[in-house]
């Protein structure tokens, strides 16, 4: 029987949301290739409590590598342990969150087992039973349309792009339990939070991003505000980063974060062909602008051309009262 | 210490893209041609070990002939030497065959200490070539490090992930990725520019690193590339402040529906 491995990355215990994306879309092509089966894989110390839940999202099997010495990441034994199932299984696909740990670990199990590998996938589609990948390339200035030349195809996955499926809790999944050498060249020593726990952007389904329109640090506030009014995360323009407001983390663009999430809010940001880069898949943009030449009026649907001193307090207020009437 | 930086020429980022005529590729002509940005925290990393710790970096790009501009940028910066990988064979070659080609030829300079490569190819943006290339050449790997010390035989490198860093220790040799933040790249000097001019760019073809057709045979095509998606035209929304806020919030809910 034809089947679809999913990687489903965990942390601290949870399953990550591009991971139950991932799983809702190996469902969807798994059905769309005329009922695959979808194998998912889990991976670290006490990751057997989670394949219930993968089981509720799609998956028919859950393969779960579950030992103490699995408490950290670590990209030569997570390749191993993915290699073992898909040498075993013999996807038609394997489909991966493109995640900091997808990112690292694909390529890794690509190389060793000789499948294709397209990152950062945001849309697949089934033809004639073989997958097609639809991929943006050159800062979001095109879209390619990928095709593999044998199996598995192997496909990373943008967060937040592909929807994910209603849990059916009536759903219950096989489990494998599994084992895997944990030896590792590279190990982690440490993880670090990033200050404040804030909402992760690449996974936030609203961001707000100021950029250089908001004169200095001192009024970064503004931007955090409205953030905190939409339950949103807070990004930047690479401007603000390099001038030290604001940290590298919370950049979207070219060389920060690419985020796709439902609504974004730019706030003095003119909207440079580096920056659309980064939000440019972004299902709903608004902008907030004094100059309506600024190129960021060019992506958005909606737009506001004012001073985002007068007009961000006053967004902040109203959908503080917005948010406040729904409830 | 032997440092090899992995080195790719991409378009610039504000080079208009025009889809060639079978739609499946750009057209190279009138494109601005520049160093990976990535690339250069690698090639700038790499200088500064060698300058603390001493040793030689070498370069290597696969590319047609324009990629030994890039080289030369790398070499001005203060790299010592550089390898160029060329061959019409890789023109259809995919990520795999591009990482095959590199780790054949980095097996082929005796190997390294350290490989160091960009996190990711800005245009392709495959984040792929690190991670094969270790997988291929059987070597630990660290991706996305933001902080690169070194010990003996060992590296402590700190790692970017969502909402927290990592921090890693790797046996060397190793391949490590760079991201934003790993450092501030020079720019060469005139007396650099001047030096890299007399330094020695080595050209090797697909047979002279061992390679088959079939080794380069790609795993996955482009079958076809478009522009995006035209968004639909920007939705003023007029008013004083108070009016325009309320309206906005009206329209995410009402039109939008994201709120
Ligand atoms: C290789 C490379 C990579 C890059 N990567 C990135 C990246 O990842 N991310 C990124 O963002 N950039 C990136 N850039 C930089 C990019 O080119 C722009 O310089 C940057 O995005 C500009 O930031 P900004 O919009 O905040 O600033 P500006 O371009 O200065 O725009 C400020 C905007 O604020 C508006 N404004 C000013 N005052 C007000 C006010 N009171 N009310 C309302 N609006 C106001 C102005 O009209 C203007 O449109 C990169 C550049 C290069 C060369």
């Amino acid at each position: 029987m034809k089947s679809i491995v999913t990687f489903a990355e965990q942390r601290d215990g949870k399953l990550r949301r591009p991971s139950l994306e991932a799983v809702s879309e190996a469902r969807r092509v798994a059905d769309a290739m005329g009922g695959a089966q979808v194998e998912a894989v889990v991976i670290g110390a006490g990751s057997g409590a989670l394949a219930a839940e993968l089981g509720h999202y799609g998956a028919d099997v859950v393969h779960v590598f579950d030992a103490a010495e699995l408490a950290h990441y670590a990209t030569e034994v997570w390749a191993r342990a993915l290699g073992q199932v898909i040498g075993e299984v013999k996807p038609a696909a394997v489909l991966i969150p493109f995640t900091a740990m997808g990112k690292d670990l694909a390529p890794r199990v690509a190389a060793a087992t000789g499948a294709g590998l397209v990152s950062d996938c945001s849309a697949l589609a089934v033809k004639d039973g073989k997958l097609e990948a639809r991929r943006a390339v050159y800062s979001g200035k095109a879209f390619a349309t990928v095709r593999w030349s044998g199996e598995p195809q192997m496909a990373t996955l943008r967060a937040n792009v592909f929807s994910l499926a209603t849990p059916d809790t009536s759903r219950a999944a096989k489990t494998v339990a599994r084992t895997v050498d944990a030896a590792s060249r590279a190990k982690v020593t440490a993880v670090n939070a990033a200050a404040g726990g804030k909402l992760e952007l690449t996974e936030a389904q609203t961001i707000v991003s100021g950029g250089r329109g908001m004169k200095g640090p001192e009024h970064f506030h503004l931007v955090e505000d409205l953030a905190a009014a939409f339950g949103a995360a807070v990004g930047a323009s690479r401007a603000i980063v390099d001038a030290g407001w604001v940290d590298h983390h919370i950049q979207v663009g070219q060389t920060g974060k690419t985020v796709s999430p439902n609504l974004y809010i730019a706030c003095g940001i003119s909207g440079a062909i580096q920056h659309l880069a980064g939000m440019s898949s972004s299902r709903i943009i608004v902008a907030i602008n004094k100059d309506g030449d600024a190129p960021i009026f060019k992506v958005a649907n909606y737009g506001i051309l004012g001073d985002a001193f007068e007009v961000m307090p006053k967004l902040t207020e109203a959908a503080k009262a917005y948010f406040a009437a729904k409830g | 210490m032997k440092i090899i930086v992995c080195v790719k020429q991409v378009p610039d980022t504000e080079t208009r893209i025009r889809i060639n005529p079978e739609g499946n590729g750009i057209v190279d002509q009138d494109v601005n041609w520049v160093v990976s940005p990535y690339d250069e925290f690698a090639i700038e990393e790499a200088l500064r070990i060698k300058e603390a710790k001493g040793g030689e970096v070498v370069l290597v790009s696969l590319g047609p002939d324009r990629a030994q501009t890039a080289l030369r940028n790398g070499l001005a910066m203060g790299a010592d030497s550089a390898v160029h990988l060329k061959d019409a064979a890789f023109d259809a070659a995919d990520t795999m065959g591009v990482a095959k080609a590199l780790a054949a030829a980095i097996k082929g300079i005796g190997g390294a200490d350290l490989v160091l490569t960009g996190q990711q190819g800005v245009g392709g943006d495959h984040s792929q070539v690190p991670g094969l290339l270790a997988g291929l050449l059987d070597l630990p790997q660290v991706t996305m490090a933001i902080k690169i010390e070194l010990g003996e035989g060992k590296a402590t490198v700190t790692r970017e992930i969502e909402g927290a860093s990592e921090v890693w220790e790797t046996a060397l040799p190793a391949v490590i990725s760079a991201q934003k933040g790993l450092n501030e790249p020079r720019y060469a000097s005139l007396k650099g520019i001047m030096a890299a001019k007399k330094k020695a760019i080595d050209v090797k073809d697909a047979a002279a690193l061992g390679l088959a057709a079939a080794d380069l045979a790609p795993l996955t095509t482009v079958a076809s590339l478009e522009l995006p998606p035209a968004r639909p035209a920007v939705r003023m929304i007029d008013g004083d402040p108070e009016t325009q806020a309320r309206e906005l919030l009206r329209l995410l809910h009402e039109e939008a529906k994201v709120i």
